[in-house]
């Protein structure tokens, strides 16, 4: 299964908005994502909650992996916003 | 005739409007059978749907960024289809809908708090969805700081932190909680924002929504279905007291004249409010440190202290180095978890194991410190003995820091004020923590909240002895805590020799009216009394006696 691993760039970790910004981003893609930390059990990329529990902080390498037709793009797009800091960015913007 | 009924006076003034209870979370009913399963998961989701909406219109109405990305994300996890998917697994093991929801709460609670750190934070946000979705299968009222859509009188079991987070206070008029001591949430939110209230008042649990009643803080009573006119009368009283407080202006001083500066508690220049103030005598750093990976760079933290600074010329500021410890724990400082943080690494004890984030704290404030008009002094938290309020002295002065003092919050610090005040400038007394440290009671414990008021006869005893130490050294003794902004305890504490009092901005007019009516000898009249009560109750009844 095709899999990209990123590391957080957000101060706050993957945490109140860079999660909310997130996950938001999970839905709008055409594939399934999934999520995990090392070699712990992968979470859906639409669970907030599931997100959450991972407990990635700011420098955590996360491992994001989708399967079909549009893979490879979902994880590019999901995988730049996990390499930003999302918490320096302009909320209203 | 209206029923009265009474509680514990703690926070003066009086208020008249209609009542409004917070509703309690909701209790579970009886296991039930499941006899149609669809219809249960569809009751269940369908809540869950309707607070996911409820925290959704929330969000869009938030003040501020940071509030607003919270409760989209709490939003976020109602409607998670990962809790929808642990709904459906328990109405397949034989749940009603609103034990499924508590159930499928319950699940993910744990992961949340395995997680750990700010994570394990959340739960209470999923706590919270758990009581809406519940009282929404169940029909019952939705939990959380009523809305009637005009000011009222808030009556509550007991307020905590988070329920109290999206409190309008222009709209809540005066609070009665049927639990709660001198001590509690409650009262501290009501003295701090000088609204009226009145705890430990069980007669409160029969008072109905929308029911006129009027409230006196100062007597603990409460009149339950007043007429129009008392209610009228009362409202034109209270107004008219607002305006004379708010219309107090200038330095703190008792009736005879003696100074005493009333000074903010601060965590960033936001909180200065309007700029009249005669200073600052608590600037809070944590909230440069705070939930991020690595330490602020000199430059951004000489940029927030310049903020403060130059908003103040010509007045004091006193800068409070970071107090962190694993209670509030920062990643970059990488201190390990402890059984008991409340004893461990914590405030100055950090400069033990990371000298370096100290050091370059010191170098910002004396950078921030040349550029501006203010009078900078420096203090650091959680000393315990001398050697440290020598050692931290010492790299202060030797940056050109002027005024270096350290906070007395352990009693062993109280114990040797005299000897501290030999190494350094001045005492800042933190209140709230030396309560803690003397009665061996954590702040956060409801049942002990009476061990931690602060007008324990203990407590007090410790403040006079920094109070004594001050006045024989010629050098300034200072509260910065709850204490400081009791307008009457404030009365108690200038009488043991303290010289400054810090407060939260709202708290400053109450204190300078109190002061303002009293002379120093009255001041010294009241700490000796205070000092000879048995305890609280006693004391605060001693200033009756008085003439308060």
């Amino acid at each position: 299964m095709p899999e990209k691993t990123v590391t957080i760039a957000s101060r706050s970790g993957l945490h109140a908005r860079p999660a909310k910004i997130f996950v938001q981003a999970a839905a709008k893609q055409g594939v399934p994502v999934r999520l995990r930390v090392g070699d712990k059990p992968s979470v859906p990329a639409t669970s907030m909650l599931g997100v959450l529990a991972l407990g990635a902080e700011q420098g955590t390498a996360v491992t994001l992996q989708a399967e079909g037709p549009g893979a490879e793009e979902a994880l590019d797009a999901l995988a730049e916003l996990l390499a930003r800091d999302l918490d320096a960015e302009d909320p209203n913007a | 005739m209206a029923d009265v009924v009474r509680g514990l006076g703690v926070s003066p003034g009086r208020a008249a409007g209609q009542a409004h209870r917070m509703a309690r979370p909701p209790v579970l009913p009886p296991r039930g059978t499941v006899t149609d399963p669809a219809r249960e998961i569809g009751l269940a989701v369908a809540a869950l749907a309707a607070v996911a909406g409820h925290l959704e219109q929330h969000a869009a109405k938030a003040a501020g960024a940071d509030a607003r990305a919270i409760l989209e994300a709490q939003s976020l996890m109602a409607a998670d289809p990962a809790l929808r998917e642990s709904v459906e697994e328990a109405v397949g093991a034989g749940l009603t809908a609103a034990h499924a929801v508590d159930a499928a709460c319950a699940h993910h609670r744990e992961a949340l708090l395995a997680a750990g750190g700010y994570f394990a934070d959340r739960a209470g946000d999923l706590d919270d969805i758990r009581n809406r979705a519940v009282a929404a299968v169940l029909g019952l009222p939705m939990p959380g700081v009523p809305d009637p859509g005009h000011p009222y009188i808030l009556i509550a079991d007991d307020l905590a932190p988070a329920d109290t987070a999206g409190l309008d206070t222009g709209t809540v008029l005066a609070l009665v909680t049927e639990k709660g001591g001198p001590t509690s949430h409650t009262a501290i939110l009501a003295r701090t924002f000088g609204m009226p209230a009145i705890v430990a008042c069980p007669g409160a649990a029969g008072i109905g929504d929308g029911t006129w009643i009027t409230v006196d803080g100062a007597s603990g009573e409460v009149a339950i279905g007043v007429g129009e006119d008392t209610a009228a009368a009362v409202q034109s009283e209270a107004r008219a007291a607002r305006e004379s407080r708010s219309a107090g202006r200038g330095p703190g001083r008792t009736a005879d004249g003696h100074p005493v500066p009333l000074l903010l508690n601060i965590g960033s220049a936001r909180d200065l409010g309007t700029g009249d103030a005669e200073g600052v005598g608590l600037f809070r750093t944590e909230f440069l440190f705070l939930g991020r990976g690595d330490a602020p760079s000199f430059d951004e933290q000489v940029a927030a202290y310049t903020a403060v600074l130059q908003a103040l010329p010509g007045r004091r500021v006193v800068i409070r180095t970071l107090d962190a410890g694993s209670d509030k724990p920062l990643p970059f400082l990488g201190l390990p978890e402890e059984a008991n943080p409340a004893l461990g690494v914590r405030g100055l004890r950090t400069a033990r194991n990371r000298p370096e984030v100290l050091d370059t704290q010191l170098d910002a404030i004396a950078e921030a410190a040349r550029a501006s008009d203010a009078e900078t002094w420096v203090m650091a938290p959680m000393v315990s003995t001398v050697a440290e309020a020598a050692g931290f002295a010492r790299r202060a002065r030797a940056r050109g820091l002027r005024h270096v003092g350290v906070m007395v919050e352990v009693p062993a610090a109280a114990l040797h004020a005299r000897r501290l005040l030999a190494e350094v400038d001045f005492l800042s007394i933190g209140t709230n923590d030396l309560g803690q440290y003397a009665f061996a009671a954590d702040r956060q414990h409801g049942e002990l909240a009476d061990l931690l008021d602060p007008w324990q006869p203990g407590l007090l005893g410790l403040i006079a002895m920094c109070g004594e130490a001050g006045r024989e050294a010629g050098k300034p003794v200072g509260v910065c805590g709850e204490a400081a902004a009791d307008p009457l305890l404030a009365t108690v504490l200038v009488g043991l020799g303290v010289g400054s009092l810090s407060m939260a901005a709202p708290s400053v007019p109450g204190v300078r009216e109190a002061l303002g009516r009293h002379s120093m000898q009255e001041c010294r009249e009241h700490a000796r009394l205070a000092l000879a009560a048995g305890d609280p109750a006693e004391a605060r009844a001693a200033m009756t006696g008085a003439g308060h």
